[in-house]
């Protein structure tokens, strides 16, 4: 009893630190000078703007990397091909590298003499510091949530209920709805609340390949870092905390429908 | 539906799998296939089942080839040794899965459902996922599961290999009376060669990926095709010329046609019977079982040298192959 108490101390103690006391510490800060400021700079049509460019990357991103995911994941642990541990390894590169490498690997691509870059604006498309800039600097950096979570879990399930679920007259189609997705549905959730958490969070790529125009390549992670260094500290806590919160809200949905799971 | 398993082979990488098997099961029949592990059982099951491919030969459902057809066009139900339970629904939902896949109207599912639990005795147990199941109910439901959509060909892999020895034994019965009931033709792997002589009344042996013998339990237990199928479903030891099986060796103090000298290692009473563990002059050691009676009338002795003979000699490799099987092994066309 004494040991698993001294253990849930430290568990608690360290989250405490390392993840509460900065958060309480931006909640404190936000309403230090009461509400009146903060609603200012969220009622500010460019922190409006902000948020919208980062919700619709995230609406984007989430989605395709949802079915990436799950389709590598099926290709990873069910199919044997050529170039299966590069792919495995590739996934993780967006973890491996810092996100401001990646927004300069995008901004040599896309850029007016990179490889893409140089066809697309001849033909009219604008990529860099526009929205399919910032989209896919977004999509790039949340690959490997879904994928990661979805891997050990079917290899876990294996594919014997699938096989049984043949026999019986499941077509491929019918297999995967009724039998696979179901069976991993939990790491499918878990992987789009981390992709999403990820999408929203999104800092270093974006800043480089998005060129932070106000009230059109703003996204909220930029903006704070702008809101600060215009002196604008309270409007900086402002969009932070509402960051936070949306992370906060999605993790307590995932609480609140996980406990089904124990069912299964 | 029959089965016709013709020349097929097949291989995993440098494993010899399957090697030239071919076999016939008829409508209506209960067959063990029966192996060592490793010696391709489970892949020929899966191969009717179409779970595998098979590298060349091919496989017939009522005639028709059916060697590239899709496991869910094959109307065969399957058993798998782990059960395969759907972990996401309730037993209800499991059983009711291939009518489900069918559209069947609900009604009828509920119903089909209702008479399956109760064929296997789960009545009450519809609502639970499987995970609040034992391993034998989980086996049940399993076959209730492959027995939903009615199929012609009910096929099992190993499925009492991963219970334990009572559940086995009760599993064993009743899937001999439920093939009483249904006539379903049955075809069914295992590696215990009790279990292949109660349930079945058709044996195939196989050893490295070679059909060995197929024929009912007593054929192959008194007319083996091979040491090996001998070996397999008993115990037997050479004597002289040929091999014997241990209630086979008769014990005498004088020399007669074909006995050979022996002496008496250890004397074991197993309840009406006697072992007797004995060992020739070159040292191979056999064991006869006798009757007590028979025993107490030689008055053996711990070390005392007698001979041995076979009341029923078995030369090396007797019996040709009976008919049936000399036409299941003809080549494709």
């Amino acid at each position: 009893m004494l040991r698993r108490l001294g253990l849930r101390t430290v568990a608690l103690g360290y989250l405490v630190v390392i993840l509460l006391a900065p958060l309480a510490m931006v909640f404190y800060r936000t309403f230090e000078s009461g509400l009146e400021p903060v609603w200012k700079v969220l009622s500010d049509p460019g922190t409006v703007h902000a948020f919208k460019v980062t919700l619709i990357a995230t609406a984007i991103a989430v989605p395709l990397n949802t079915v990436f995911g799950i389709l590598c994941g099926l290709a990873i642990v069910r199919r044997r091909f050529r170039g299966k541990g590069l792919l495995n390894a590739f996934i993780d590169l967006p973890l491996a590298v810092s996100p401001v490498v990646i927004g300069l690997s995008l901004y040599l691509l896309y850029g007016r003499t990179g490889w893409f870059g140089t066809w697309l604006s001849e033909h009219g498309f604008q990529v860099l510091f526009a929205m399919p800039a910032i989209v896919l600097a977004t999509i790039f950096v949340s690959v490997p949530f879904v994928a990661r979570e979805v891997i050990p879990t079917l290899r876990e399930l294996g594919n014997e209920q699938e096989q049984a679920a043949a026999t019986l007259g499941a077509s491929r189609w019918q297999r995967f709805w009724r039998i696979t997705l179901p069976s991993i549905r939990w790491a499918v959730i878990y992987g789009v609340v981390l992709t999403t958490a990820r999408c929203l969070g999104e800092y270093g790529a974006v800043a480089v390949v998005s060129g932070r125009i106000v009230d059109k390549t703003e996204t909220a992670t930029t903006l704070v870092e702008d809101l600060t260094l215009n002196f604008n500290t309270a409007g900086a806590y402002a969009v932070s905390l509402v960051l936070a919160t949306i992370a906060v809200l999605v993790l307590v949905a995932m609480t609140l429908i996980r406990p089904r799971e124990g069912r299964a | 539906m029959s089965i016709e398993i013709r020349n097929v082979s097949k291989r995993f990488g440098t494993f010899q799998a399957l090697d030239d098997v071919s076999l016939e099961i008829p409508q209506g029949s209960l067959t063990a296939v029966l192996g060592p592990s490793g010696s391709g059982k489970s892949t020929l099951l899966r191969i009717v089942a179409g779970l595998e491919r098979p590298d060349s030969g091919g496989i017939l459902l009522s005639g028709q080839d059916a060697t590239r057809l899709a496991p869910q066009r094959r109307d065969v139900g399957f058993v798998f040794q782990h059960y395969a339970a759907f972990k996401h629904m309730t037993v209800r939902d499991n059983v009711g899965f291939a009518l489900s896949i069918r559209k069947r109207p609900k009604q009828e599912i509920r119903e089909r459902v209702d008479e399956l639990l109760e064929l296997v005795q789960l009545q009450g147990f519809g609502d639970r996922y499987p995970s609040r199941l034992s391993g034998g109910q989980r086996q049940r439901m399993a076959l209730a599961r492959a027995l939903a959509a009615k199929p012609e060909v009910l096929l099992l892999d190993e499925p009492f290999g991963a219970l334990d020895a009572r559940v086995r034994a009760e599993l064993r019965d009743w899937l001999r009376r439920l093939h009483e009931e249904v006539h379903v033709t049955t075809v069914f792997v295992t590696h215990d060669q009790e279990e292949a002589m109660e349930v079945s009344d058709r044996v195939a042996v196989l050893n490295h990926g070679q059909l060995e013998q197929v024929g009912s339990p007593a054929d192959l237990y008194d007319r083996p095709a091979s040491e090996f199928v001998l070996r397999f479903l008993g115990d037997a030891f050479r004597l002289g010329d040929g091999f014997v099986r241990p209630h086979e060796i008769v014990l005498d103090r004088i020399p007669g046609d074909g006995a050979v000298e022996v002496e008496v290692e250890r004397i074991v009473v197993v309840g009406a019977d006697v072992r007797i563990e004995l060992a020739d002059g070159s040292g191979e050691r056999m064991t006869a079982r006798l009757r007590r009676e028979d025993v107490d009338q030689l008055e053996l002795v711990t070390g005392e040298i007698v001979w041995a003979r076979a009341d029923q000699l078995r030369p090396l490799l007797p019996a040709a192959p009976s008919a049936g099987d000399a036409e299941a092994a003809q080549p494709l066309g």
